[in-house]
């Protein structure tokens, strides 16, 4: 089912009459393709909640609308508008097993979808095989662990075949190895339902790694869509450019100046056929190349070694962080007592972005 | 050393044993000799032998009988009501926004007003004197009806009023503590069961109560409690003659035996008073029992 939202905003009343209403949600307009998992990313407070909140009708929009697949569902209550919702604090109701749980929305079917016991029985088994918690029915939530009743939660919200899969931060109550687990076995289960999911997180790594799609908010508004490979090669704007990577990417207050890309005394690129002007550069840890000879030179602060790469620390005077951060090859070398380190840069891997707007030169 | 430890712990426990000891655990012991010695006499401090025959007088006396039915049928119907109505009330204040401390305050009054300052509130609504009626009596006169003096009127009459006056006094402390309760659901579960399309009463049923369910366990056993102690409500509305009024209760029964112009009999009292705590030990162990399984306990 795809899902698309035309012009969405949300807009939430001032605590006061003098404050001034917050929007969270402003002017949102995407098509989310059938059948992708789709990583909602941002920082927090960006609105991303809120916009799960939308589709799945807990909130009304103050603006815009929502269709799922063609029907206008912008008025639908949440329950009539057929979407399985996983909460951060998976909201399992504690005094019911497992199996109770899952089969809690099936028991909420009225009229011709009305379910005999066995039939919802048999559904909340399919569905808890497919989560790998058949095992476990008999259990009440505060028996299992967090991952476990994570899945439990994704179960209760596939059981009735929702249309829509809307899940708010899955993997941020996990410890960071079964994060890792849980994020390939969200993937597993996306494929194999076929189910549109929507997923909120605030954690890049987490979104570019299972994502078809990434959606990049900030302040309510929706700064780039792209697959994630693409928004971090391509990135609109100097806040996609920093929230997506890690390391983050260095940011430099540099200048074109005759088609050079400068940063204080040095041109380090070239920018042939760019009209002169104050710059933000920014450029990706793995975008520098050691070079005795290269044309931007850094002082040396330390090296740490990763073993398959080594990150080498240094600083600049034009640099807007706290340090300078780069990936290299473990086979470059540096001596102990370097005051200088000097790197050639890959062009790909640094982007111009205006003073001003910040947006993509 | 560790003998030492110890006498500074007994040190430490000594006033509240002290107290306990003096004003709880005596007298309980006390109550039970009294109920057991016959035909005690206060002025010489004697006693005929020992045997069951407080118990004997008092489960035979009318009196007592009376205060016992009286008491069964005021448990039976205001735990019940008050329970249920603070819940509605409860869900209601939980659900709206604006007024919600106003109505709380509201609600809360009657729980720091005097009984006996209720009591007089109660007489203006429901006693007929030889000036006016009683407002709820004027009211049933304009619509028709006759004029009832409800609190010298029939047996039912007075214990609807009785119920009435109950009711209304321990309604404020079970909303305050089921507005509370209910506030501490996290409102993720709600959320959850409308998106799953669970309705309203079935989100009740199935997700507030059992959330909620040991505050209102808690609720029932202190209610059962608090009911069968009664015998304040009843002097703030007919005064302090009940077996007159037919409204005497199991304590005021005991009092009776005790101070007033029949009293003077500490063994009837304490046989009554055990009798009383019998009642209430078995009605909450059978509580107990019973919601065993009923009451989630998060």
């Amino acid at each position: 089912m795809k899902v698309v939202l035309e012009n969405l905003t949300k807009r939430f009343p001032g605590r006061s009459k003098k404050d001034e209403a917050v929007t969270a949600v402003d002017h949102f307009s995407f098509e989310i393709p059938d059948g992708q998992l789709i990583g909602l990313l941002g920082p927090s407070g960006c609105g991303k909640s809120t916009t799960l909140n939308l589709i799945s009708g807990l909130e009304t929009p103050t603006e815009g609308k929502i269709f799922f697949g063609d029907e206008d569902v912008t008025d639908l209550p949440p329950e009539a508008r057929g979407v399985g919702l996983v909460f951060q604090n998976y909201a399992l109701y504690p005094h019911l097993t497992v199996e109770e749980n899952i089969i809690f929305p099936l028991e909420n079917l009225k009229g011709a979808k009305k379910l005999t016991k066995e039939a919802m029985h048999e559904k909340a088994m399919e569905a808890a095989r497919l989560v790998q918690i058949d095992t476990l029915m008999e259990r009440k939530p505060k028996e299992l662990s967090g991952g476990q009743q994570q899945r439990v939660a994704i179960a209760r919200a596939l059981v009735k075949i929702p249309r829509v899969l809307l899940l708010d931060e899955p993997l941020s109550n996990l410890d960071a190895r079964l994060r890792l687990q849980t994020r390939e076995e969200l993937r597993r289960i996306q494929r194999e339902t076929g189910v549109t999911t929507i997923f909120v997180t605030h954690d890049q790594e987490e979104a570019m790694s299972i994502s078809d799609l990434i959606i990049v908010m900030k302040s309510g508004k929706v700064h780039q869509i792209g697959k994630p490979q693409d928004v971090y090669d391509e990135p609109t704007n100097l806040f996609v450019a920093q929230f997506l990577g890690t390391p983050q990417i260095n940011v430099f207050d540099g200048a074109i100046r005759n088609g050079k890309v400068w940063i204080g005394k040095e041109a380090v690129l070239d920018a042939a056929g760019k009209a002169d002007r104050d710059v933000w550069v920014g450029i990706r840890p793995e975008g520098f190349i050691p070079d005795p000879e290269g044309p931007f030179t850094c002082k040396m602060d330390r090296v740490e070694v990763m073993g398959r790469d080594v990150s080498v620390i240094s600083t600049h005077e034009k640099m807007t962080g706290k340090c300078i951060r780069s990936i290299v090859s473990s086979e470059n070398r540096f001596a102990p007592d370097q005051k200088e380190v000097r790197f050639r840069l890959k062009p790909y891997k640094v982007f111009l972005f205006d003073k001003e707007s910040e947006e993509r030169v | 050393m560790k003998k030492k430890n110890n006498l500074k712990a007994w040190l430490y426990l000594l006033p509240a044993i002290l107290f306990l000891g003096v004003f709880m655990l005596y007298p309980l012991v006390d109550v039970c000799f009294y109920s057991l010695e016959e035909n005690f006499h206060f002025v010489s401090q004697k006693y005929s032998g020992i045997g069951l025959g407080n118990f004997r007088h008092v489960l035979t006396d009318p009196y007592f009988a009376m205060a016992l039915k009286n008491t069964l049928i005021l448990v039976a119907i205001t735990v019940p009501v008050s329970t249920g109505l603070s819940l509605l009330i409860a869900l209601g204040l939980s659900s709206v926004q604006k007024v919600k401390k106003l109505f709380q305050t509201i609600y809360f009054l009657p729980y720091v007003t005097n009984t006996l300052a209720v009591g007089l509130v109660f007489w203006l609504l429901f006693r007929n004197t030889e000036h006016t009626d009683g407002l709820i009596s004027s009211l049933i006169v304009s619509l028709g009806g006759e004029s009832i003096n409800f609190i010298e009127g029939t047996y039912w009459q007075k214990m609807m009023v009785t119920c009435l006056y109950t009711i209304w006094i321990v309604m404020p402390f079970k909303i305050l503590i089921l507005t509370s309760a209910l506030a501490s659901v996290n409102p993720d579960y709600y959320k959850a069961a409308r998106v799953d399309g669970a309705s309203s009463g079935r989100i009740f049923r199935k997700i507030t109560l059992p959330m909620i369910s040991p505050t209102v366990f808690y609720l029932i056993i202190t209610g059962f409690i608090g009911a069968f102690k009664a015998y304040s409500d009843e002097v703030a509305l007919f005064g302090t003659n009940l077996n007159a009024a037919e409204m005497n209760t199991i304590v005021g029964y005991v009092y009776d035996m005790l101070y007033s112009d029949s009293g003077g009999f500490p063994g009837y009292a304490a046989a009554a008073a055990l009798l009383l705590f019998a009642i209430v030990f078995t009605i909450t162990y059978v509580n107990l029992r019973f919601s065993r399984n009923k009451v989630q306990y998060m």
